[in-house]
């Protein structure tokens, strides 16, 4: 009798077992577990039939049916919690996206070229202890011209196409007017920058009739043109890169002497010569000098006390070497297309 | 400047190749910018004599020439008629290449062999004389590359001088310079000339009456010239600098102009009434005829060649009509002159006539070349075109310009170009810069300059000459010491800093337009005519009608702009820009500059594609840009109120944006009107913020808010009211319920159509109650919101649903 009844225990176990292997939904696993552990599951009927053995047979038949039961108990709740796992991991993978299809577009807007290089330039030149300043774009003569040792009859004129609203008001032709408005207004030391629109009256492929330049002025004691190379030097290694090659060229401007022109290494061909730098390897990129002592007098500083240097550069020219743009009047046509590049 | 490289060898002994000579005149601050090289294409074309002519059996108009090189005998049928047999040709044999492009093979002409071609001179590229083959000197040798023999074969530096260095506007300045920068011999030309026994005097007399305007004038006269044809030499070296041959004399002059620096004049004497010039000004209001055949009113500043009765020349710039050499003129008074520079550049200016003669008076010539350049031409003029000089030269030159006398310092040249130098190699540069020292002790010196070199007058001038001929190069790169100073950064850039990101965030691309805009853009805007933007700062000479006011507002760039970008299919936009507005100020010269921002927007909201629909951007879209982007300045919560009087604005759907009672902006849509006349349709978006006022009034700096303790409740009220009554006011009512535990009021419907009757809204709001001592109880809140609701309820014609 008790060996049956430990057959017929290893027989519901058996194929309790059997069927839980072949259970594929979390349903299935439930009918198994009614089917052999409910009420009237078959394990449950077998332990019914434990009474009518003897007590010695009752004992240890209990154990083992209880050892059973809890095995199988383990199991089918292991079961459940694997195909309660595998249904969810079918639900997700069902859910499958076509990952190619476009992202949802955000708003995308952009600073002005003219802007971002400027801020570079000035963020270069802050950096060494320059203080940015500002004046009128509308300026008078005297400050654009006269007092930069520019008379009215002067040959140098002619390089400035200047517009005019009177005889003594015009638009300021570089942004040089600031060195002497700052001059006026404070004793040396003075190191300032001043980035600003300019304006000169040219339309062509190379030109437009606004334009934005940063000038430069350091005055002190004891400064000298090699400090001016110091500058400079620092300021296209930033700006250029750390190898670029640079030059200065001896030049003319009448509130600089000695005066400079700068050349850097073309930027395209790396000195080799192309179109853009006219096949000589050089592109002019700024005009500097030593301040004239015309103009420390004019502006009331003694030559003999103080020297200094200053320098001015088109922001466009510059722009248009970082970014490849080979038209400058792409930067006031405002195209979209054009402006969301930067 | 254009200079000839065989040209300029003629003056120094200077083995450097071309590309190294552009190099070095470059890095002395003689910008070349370009190197030429011309007549290198007559490759194949050789010296060639002709043995016999001979009539083309079929045509007229050819003949076959028998044509010899050496041994060599070719046939070739020629269509010219000025050679002859024994003379010297060019001739191009079967595989030349001409200059432009001509490519010579064997031919038949009209049955006759033809090996090669007699070439003009406009066929080698030489000048544009196409008429005649050329014929060569009887001396030519035979086979000899014309490009060899002609030293054809050149180099034209392009030289772009700066305004101070008029001393380098002719061949011997610059081959001054070469020779001060590399030592190399110069050795300037030494004309020499045979004079006759009339002496000058006896025919000519020159007075000059404003010696202001002419320190000094000179002439020289001759006599029985022949005038003609320059010979191809002189055309050639003229046309290679760019000036166009006319003839033998008037050749001379600006063959002596090019060489010496010095401009020339020269005079038909005959037509120089009673054989007499007065230099003096003009009358107001005069007129003068130029050699170019234009009229030209003169003022009491020109200065002018007279002769006894009449203007000749306008003094600098350019010769009269009245007194040109002609082809007949046998007697020429040569005039050689230093006309002052600011008098000279002044008349230029007045005249808007710019010529090689006024481009040089107006640098400064060399006061003490004039009589050289006057020699030089007139020995030209008599071995080119014959006649006789006079004896002696007319000189006016009452006040001779006496030379700078400058003090120079070496502690000085160091100080400023900031790196050592010997007194030896200060003293060697001098010289070489033909200076005179005069007073040399120790290590000061009194140097005068040249009197061509007159831009240096002090003792910069001259430090600069010592830093260009040491080489900049060698100056040494140094850092300098700077202080450490406040950075003047002020509220305003910091503000439009901050702005400028944040509509960049929100998508909109910033644009930078031009200052200057068209009058009518502003009449577009229908701004009453009181309004000072109508009334802007105008330029005297604007490069177009489209640029030729000052902007009082930026709105017309970005309208231009918009039109623009719609005409490249660029439709939905959004734009800003952050600059300047120009405003007329009374009693001031220049006017007031303040910083203005502006905003157009039209077309779809970005962010449409295959899982958002499309949108298109409205007045509520571009009101929440603007509520954003003052949220980023940090300002106080903005409110909005109808916009009745902006002109350009829609007068249904613009706002005026005000900051604690202060109007900062507007925002809305343009009014259909503007935007038509602006040539764009309707529905355009704009916004203006006045950062200033923003920056000046409501600057702050971001301070935190303790982040609440205890939970916050939501509730709801749904109301219907009259279509004039405004969410905003309703939100002002709750607002202003005296209850700090209040925290939020929005709303977040708005409902029209059934049940609702027309004239009527839904408006629904949440507030948010919280207090920050103690978790609010439903009770408490349930009274607070009872509180509302009967707050509410004051509005009239408010019911809640």
């Amino acid at each position: 009798m008790a060996d049956s009844f430990e057959q017929a225990l290893q027989a519901v176990r058996e194929s309790a077992l059997a069927k839980l292997a072949q259970a594929s939904t979390e349903e299935e696993a439930n009918q198994i577990r009614i089917e052999v552990l409910g009420r009237k599951g078959n394990l449950t009927l077998l332990l019914r039939g434990v009474r009518e053995l003897t007590p010695d047979q009752r004992r240890r038949a209990g154990e083992q049916a209880n050892t059973v039961k809890q095995e199988l108990e383990e199991r089918i709740e292991e079961a459940l919690v694997r195909l309660h796992d595998e249904a969810k991991e079918r639900v997700l993978a069902q859910e499958r996206l076509d990952i190619t299809l476009p992202g949802t577009r955000l708003p995308r807007g952009s600073l002005h070229p003219i802007t971002q290089v400027m801020a570079q330039m000035v963020d270069i030149f802050t950096t060494m202890g320059f203080q940015v300043a500002e004046g009128p774009q509308v300026e008078l003569d005297y400050y654009n011209f006269e007092a930069l040792n520019i008379p009215r009859d002067h040959p140098a004129r002619d390089m400035h196409d200047t517009f005019y609203f009177s005889d003594e008001v015009l638009l300021r032709t570089h942004t040089s007017p600031v060195q002497i408005r700052v001059m006026e207004s404070q004793r040396p030391p003075v190191q300032i920058i001043a980035p600003g629109p300019a304006y000169r009256r040219d339309s062509d492929i190379s030109h437009t009739p606004m334009f934005h330049q940063v000038e430069g002025l350091l005055v002190d004691e004891g400064i000298s043109f090699a400090h001016l190379k110091g500058v400079l030097t620092f300021f296209v290694h930033e700006m250029f890169g750390e190898g670029t090659p640079l030059r200065f060229r001896p030049s003319f401007f009448p509130f600089t002497e000695p005066s400079a022109e700068v050349d850097i290494g073309c930027v395209m061909c790396q000195g080799e010569g192309c179109r853009v730098c006219g096949g000589t390897g050089w592109l002019e990129i700024l005009g500097s000098g030593m301040v004239d002592p015309e103009v420390f007098r004019i502006v009331g500083y003694d030559p003999e006390e103080v020297t200094g240097f200053a320098f001015g550069m088109g922001i466009e020219r510059i722009a248009m070497l970082k970014y490849g743009i080979n038209d400058i009047r792409l930067f006031f046509a405002n195209d979209l297309r054009f402006l969301r590049q930067f | 400047m254009r200079v000839s490289y065989n040209w300029l060898q003629e003056y120094i002994d200077c083995e450097l190749p071309p590309a190294e000579l552009a190099d070095l005149l470059t890095m002395a601050g003689l910008e070349v910018e370009g190197i030429e090289e011309v007549g290198s294409a007559l490759k194949g074309v050789v010296v060639a004599q002709i043995s016999s002519i001979a009539p083309h059996p079929q045509a007229d108009r050819l003949s076959l020439c028998r044509v010899m090189v050496g041994k060599e005998a070719y046939p070739i049928v020629c269509g010219a008629r000025n050679m002859k047999e024994g003379d010297k040709v060019a001739l191009a044999l079967v595989g030349a290449e001409l200059p432009e492009g001509l490519k010579i093979k064997k031919a038949q002409i009209r049955g006759e062999r033809s090996e090669g071609m007699m070439c003009s001179e406009a066929e080698l590229g030489l000048s544009s004389n196409a008429d005649v083959i050329m014929i060569l000197p009887l001396d030519a040798p035979v086979g000899t590359p014309v490009a060899d023999f002609f030293k054809v074969r050149d180099h034209i530096l392009e030289i772009t001088l700066t305004p101070n260095r008029g001393d380098c506007l002719s061949m011997i300045g610059v081959a001054r310079e070469v020779a001060a920068l590399t030592g190399a011999r110069f050795h300037p030309p030494t004309p020499q000339l045979r004079e006759g026994d009339d002496r000058i005097e006896d025919t000519v007399r020159v007075s000059v009456l404003d010696p202001d305007l002419c320190p000094r004038y000179s002439a020289r006269f001759i006599t029985g010239v022949q005038i003609g044809p320059s010979p191809f030499w002189l055309r050639t070296k003229l046309e290679r600098a760019g000036v166009r041959s006319i003839n033998n004399v008037v050749d001379v002059t600006n063959y002596v102009m090019l060489e010496y620096g010095q401009p020339l004049h020269a005079f038909d004497f005959d037509l120089l009434e009673g054989g007499e010039i007065v230099v003096k000004r003009a009358a107001e209001g005069e007129t003068f005829v130029t050699l170019d055949e234009v009229e030209r009113a003169l003022d009491k500043d020109t200065l002018m060649i007279c002769d006894a009765v009449r203007p000749v020349a306008i003094a600098g710039v350019m010769g009269g009509l009245n007194s040109e050499i002609r082809d007949n003129t046998s007697r020429v008074l040569l005039e050689s002159a230093y006309f002052s520079p600011n008098g000279t550049r002044r008349t230029s200016k007045a005249l808007s006539l710019q010529t090689e003669s006024s481009y040089r008076f107006e640098r400064g010539i060399d006061p003490e070349g004039v009589l050289d350049a006057a020699l030089q031409a007139t020995a030209l003029i008599t071995q080119l075109a014959g006649g006789e000089v006079a004896q002696g030269t007319i000189d006016c030159y009452p006040t001779p310009i006496p030379r700078a006398e400058i003090n120079l310092r070496l502690s000085k040249v160091i100080a400023v170009l900031g790196m050592t130098l010997e007194r030896e190699e200060v003293h060697g540069i001098l010289k070489r810069l033909h200076m005179e020292v005069k007073d040399n002790k120790g290590e000061e010196w009194v140097v005068s300059p040249p009197a061509y070199r007159g831009d240096i007058t002090r003792e910069i001038d001259l430090i600069e000459e010592i830093g260009r001929l040491t080489g900049y190069d060698r100056i040494p790169v140094q850092t300098p010491k700077m202080w450490v100073l406040p950075l003047r950064k002020n509220r305003l850039e910091k503000m439009e800093k901050r702005a400028k990101d944040a509509l960049a965030g929100l998508g909109f691309s910033e644009v930078i337009t031009y200052s200057f805009i068209p009058p009518q853009a502003l009449e577009a805007l229908r701004l009453p005519s009181k309004d000072p933007r109508l009334h802007p700062l105008a330029l005297l000479n604007p490069l177009a009608e489209g640029q030729s006011v000052m902007r009082t507002t930026l709105l017309p760039g970005l309208l231009d702009t918009a039109r623009y970008n719609l005409s490249y299919n660029n439709t939905d936009l959004k734009i800003f820009e952050s600059r300047e507005v120009y405003h007329t100020q009374k009693k001031e010269k220049l006017p007031q500059e303040r910083r203005s921002l502006a905003g157009l927007a039209m077309g779809r909201v970005a962010g449409e594609g295959w899982n958002v629909p499309p949108q298109e951007m409205d007045f509520y879209y571009v009101k929440g840009c603007v509520e954003q982007l003052l949220a980023e300045l940090r300002v106080p919560a903005p409110t909005f109120t109808h916009s009745e009087g902006i002109s350009y604005l829609h007068p249904s759907n613009g706002a005026v944006v005000t900051v604690d009672g202060v109007a900062v902006g507007t925002v809305g849509e343009l009014h259909p009107a503007v935007a038509e006349a602006s040539e764009l349709p309707p529905g355009v978006l704009v916004f203006e913020i006045d950062l200033p006022t923003l920056a000046e009034r409501f600057w702050r700096e971001v301070t935190f808010t303790p982040l609440p303790r205890f939970p916050s409740v939501d509730r709801d009220v749904a109301v219907v009211v009259d279509e004039g009554t405004s969410a905003e006011e309703l939100r002002e009512i709750i607002q202003g319920v005296d209850n700090t535990c209040i925290e939020m009021v929005e709303v977040f419907d708005c409902y029209r159509g059934d049940p609702i009757p027309s004239g009527r809204k839904g408006l629904a709001f949440r507030i948010r109650y919280r207090s920050g001592e103690r978790t609010l109880t439903d009770e408490e809140v349930n009274d607070f919101h009872q509180e509302v609701l009967k707050q509410l309820h004051t509005v009239p014609a408010l019911t809640i649903r």
